[in-house]
Order: structure tokens, then sequence, then C-alpha cells
């Protein structure tokens, strides 16, 4: 790679690199943290939405990724999404606040609401890190969420828990120990059934699985959380509430 | 006389039901007798609520059938956790099977419960899938803004997902809390002590001036009833053409005020004459000054 070159380009992300991995053929095209394009596998066309550089999600960043999955929609209707997730939650600054980033944020996971209606399957993977409202605009959004095994997911940094909750940093570094509710990481989100499982080794055969696989009449996360342990009321406390008792 | 108004803001979330339902009407589920709390807080030495700190159940208003939950903002701020947020989500999902003629939530919140962050990140997740079931089954879902804690975190994104929103003057609604903001990108970008600042950048007004709620009212019991009431049957369609229509609202919005720092110079480009004024406005003149903007622009 010449001088120039390396200028412009900007390294090749670790989503990229994933992207690579999972299918027989990517096209892919970057403008900042979005990365967009289609893969093939086994040729079968899936919509590639991914981010990448752990990026934080402003109001534009959100505005850009439901363009992309409205044209998706209107271009390629049925066709499947994989949305690589990569970002440190949303951006916090003055402007994105005047804007409104709630609401581009509920844009985008009502886009992938309406997307999962019309009958495209919308499959997640975790890459480096997905921070709160981060995963919740986007893993939530999903038929089905996974993570690579050496992602992070997190509402928010112990220190800072600690800061807020006035629980001393030790006490709560002990507490997560046991309770799958309350720290960061991929092994607690999966307990308390928010990912799936954890993709590794053979890439494409997850993705293949995950394709294959019929999606639901319901959400089962709440199912998950139950027969894994990690959320135990949820299931039994919303169908109560359901009945009217 | 000017009768005495019955502040919303105020009352518990018991009481801002009471109010807004017809009299007799409220059936409560999962009630504080279930005695279903949280058993994550005792885990961390904090004490529980016997209702977790939302009130869910069914009712009617002007005769006509909804479905209700109010968060208790004096609850842990009316954070969201594993009961509480199930109990939202089931409300709603009851919504298919009951078909009101709305679901209203009166949100009063700072987000995600940190005590139990997993279980209250995928809860809010889960009520937001909800809302949109029950959207796409034609029944509306209205959220009212109007508690000390306003709508923040990811109840700001539920709120947003819903058909309609009404916030009184004081009501905030934003996905970041003033004090993080400045806890991670430090007081210049934002002063969580400056009240004027928080107040026009997050209130209901400048929410209501840019297109994010779609009734401001005053802080009173009556005025949210009648917003309320006049929500009831009317659902916004959860199709591509309503998506895109949005899209591009939202898409001028960035395109226009790119690099804008404070919301007067939005409001004065939107047409408001006196842009230091509107923080002063009651409810009633503020709505005039937002249908004569309307009308202009229309």
């Amino acid at each position: 790679m010449n001088a120039d070159a390396a200028l412009s380009a900007p390294p090749v992300s670790s989503t990229e690199r994933l992207i690579d991995a999972l299918f027989d053929q990517a096209s892919i095209s970057r403008a900042g943290p979005l990365v967009t394009g289609t893969g093939t596998l086994d040729g079968q066309a899936i919509a590639i939405l991914a981010t990448a550089e752990r990026a934080q999600i402003g109001a534009d960043l959100a505005l850009a990724m439901a363009r992309n999955v409205l044209d998706v929609m209107r271009e390629a209707p049925g066709r499947p999404i994989l949305i690589v997730v990569d970002n440190s939650g949303h951006r916090l600054g003055r402007w994105d606040e005047l804007m409104g980033n709630n609401g581009y944020l509920a844009h985008l996971s009502t886009c992938l609401y309406l997307a999962r209606r019309r009958g495209h399957r919308v499959i997640g993977l975790v890459n480096e890190l997905a921070v709160s409202a981060g995963f919740m605009a986007l893993g939530m959004a999903t038929d089905a969420c996974y993570a690579m095994p050496e992602a992070e997911v997190r509402v928010m940094a112990l220190n800072a828990m600690s800061r807020v909750t006035k629980v001393p940093l030790d006490r709560l570094t002990e507490l997560c120990a046991t309770s799958p509710v309350l720290g960061p990481g991929v092994a607690n989100f999966i307990r308390v059934g928010a990912l799936r499982g954890i993709w590794s080794g053979d890439l494409s055969a997850h993705l293949r699985e995950a394709l294959a696989e019929m999606p639901g009449e319901r959400d089962t996360r709440r199912e998950l959380g139950l027969e894994r342990g990690g959320r135990t009321l949820a299931r039994d406390i919303a169908a109560q509430v359901r009945a009217g008792v | 006389m000017i009768p005495a108004r019955h502040s919303f803001q105020e009352a518990g979330a018991r009481a801002r039901i009471r109010a807004l339902l017809d009299a007799g009407t409220f059936r409560e589920f999962c009630g504080p007798a279930q005695r279903h709390t949280s058993p994550h807080l005792p885990t961390l030495g904090m004490p529980v609520a016997f209702d977790e700190g939302v009130v869910v159940g069914e009712g009617a208003i002007d005769g006509r059938p909804v479905l209700i939950a109010a968060q208790e903002g004096a609850f842990m701020g009316g954070a969201v956790g594993e009961v509480h947020g199930a109990k939202i989500t089931g409300l709603i999902e009851r919504a298919l099977d009951t078909r009101p003629d709305a679901v209203v939530l009166l949100l009063d919140s700072g987000g995600v419960r940190l005590h139990e962050a997993n279980a209250g990140l995928i809860a809010v997740g889960e009520i937001q899938r909800a809302v949109f079931d029950a959207r796409a089954a034609g029944i509306p879902v209205v959220t009212v803004i109007g508690g000390r804690n306003g709508c923040y975190g990811g109840t700001s994104i539920i709120a947003r997902s819903c058909d309609r929103i009404i916030a009184s003057e004081e009501g905030r609604l934003s996905v970041s809390g003033p004090e993080v903001i400045e806890a991670v990108e430090g007081v210049e970008e934002f002063d969580a002590q400056d009240r004027a600042l928080v107040w026009r950048t997050m209130g209901a007004k400048h929410r209501r001036l840019i297109g994010e709620i779609d009734a401001l009212v005053a802080d009173d019991m009556e005025a949210f009833r009648g917003a309320v009431s006049e929500s009831l049957g009317k659902s916004r369609p959860l199709d591509l053409d309503e998506l895109e229509a949005e899209h591009a609202r939202l898409a001028e919005r960035l395109a226009r005020f790119e690099g804008v720092s404070d919301a007067r110079e939005i409001w004065a480009a939107l047409g408001v004459n006196d842009p230091d004024r509107v923080s002063e406005i009651e409810a009633d003149e503020f709505n005039r000054l937002v249908a004569t903007l309307e009308g202009a622009r229309a």
C-alpha cells in the first residue's frame, strides 16, 4: 500500500474482517462508522447493516441506519438482514439531545420491527461492544442476537455504576460474580436471555443455522431467561398481568 | 373564580390513574397485596416496593375501555427493573386479547434501574416490542409525561415508539440525562446545573416545537384527561409509507439544524419571534403560538 492510500483509507476494522469471514462473498462500503452492503452465503443474498470501531450512535448515524433498513425493504423484499453490532451506546452530546436522539433511535427500531413483520429475518451479532441504548435499539430489535466470544455487552461500566448506585466498587464486583442481572459481560446477557449464544469456530455455519431457523410468532427472550436461570420472574409476571390477574 | 388546579406532577401513580379514569372503573393487576417485589434490590441492601414502582390495570375514560400503567416516580426514580418492566410488558400484551381503545403509559422515569441493569435493559426492549405489536394490531399506545423524573434513558425510546406523546410544560424527554452528559463530556458540553439550558434542550416546549411530542398541556389533571380522551381510538399506521414520511421529517431536521448549539436558534428559525419568552408563556398561549407556526407552514 502506498502512503497516499494509507492516509485516505481508514484501517480495516474488525467489523469488516468479521463480515469477510462470515460470507462466501461480501460487497460492502464504509462511510465513517457505518458499514453496509450485501453478502452471499450458499447463493443466498443477505443485507449487511453494521457499525465499526465501537461507534457512538448519534442521531445522524441512527438515521443513516434506518435509511438502509427502509431501502432493503423497498429494493429487496424478504431479504434477511444481518446486523453486526459494534457501538459504545448513544452519543452523549448537546446537539444530539437538541435534535431528540431518542426519536432517531426509536425510528431505527421501528424500521427493524417493520422489516421483521414484512418477512425479513433480522439476525444480530455483537462484534466488539454493545452498550445500553445501542444494544436496545439494535440487539433487542432482532429475531435473535448472538455475540462473538470476545465481545462485551453492558449497560454501564462497573466504576460508573458504583458512583451512581453508591454501592462500593468491591461490593459490586463481588455481587457480579453471582448475579447475572447486574454486571457486564456476554455470559450474563446469555443467562438473562438477551443473547441466544456465542459464535465461534465456523462462523458461516452459525450464520447458516440462524438463517434457517423459523422466526417464532413471539419473542422468546423471557423463556430463555427463565430456562437459563438468569431472569426467573419476567415471563410469569408478564403472563399474569396479561391474564388480568 | 378560577378553580384550583389539580397538579399531575405532585400526584403519585395511583392518584394519577384515579384522576384520569372514570370514577370507580380501575381494576389493578398484580397489585401490592400480591407482593411481587424485586428479588435483586435486597441483595444490594435496598428497600423494595410492594408494587415494584409501577401500577398497572384497566378501566375506562369517558366510558371507553383502556389499559393503563403508571410509574411511581418516588420509588427509585421510576427506574425499570425486571418485575417493573414485566408488568408493563404484560399489560401492553393484554391489549392484543382485550382490544381496548388505547393503552396509556404514564412514564416518569430515569430509565433502566442500574441495580438490576441487564434485566432492566432487556425489559425496556420487551416493552418497546409489545408497543409495536399493539400498534401493528391497530391499538393506539399513548405516552403521558408530566412527572418529576421526566422521561429519560430507555423509557424515552419507548415513548417515541408509541403513537402519540402528551406532556405538560414541566415534562422532559431525552435519552441522556444532563448529569451523565456533563460527567462524560465535560461541563463545557453540558452544564447540568444550568436549569434553563436543561429545560430548553430537553423540555416539553422544545419537543413540541420540533415535533417530537404531539400535545402540550398545563400541569393539570383535567387537561391531561382531556388530551388522553382525544387520543382514544386514534392509531398511526405502522407501514412503509408512514415510516418513510417519519424518516423524511427526521432527516430534514438534522440537515436544517446541523451545528446548532442552542434551542433558541432553532425556535427562531421555526418562526418564533421572541425565543426568550417561550419559557415564560402558559400552555394556552404556547399552543396558540404552535398553531400559528403550523398554520404558516401549511
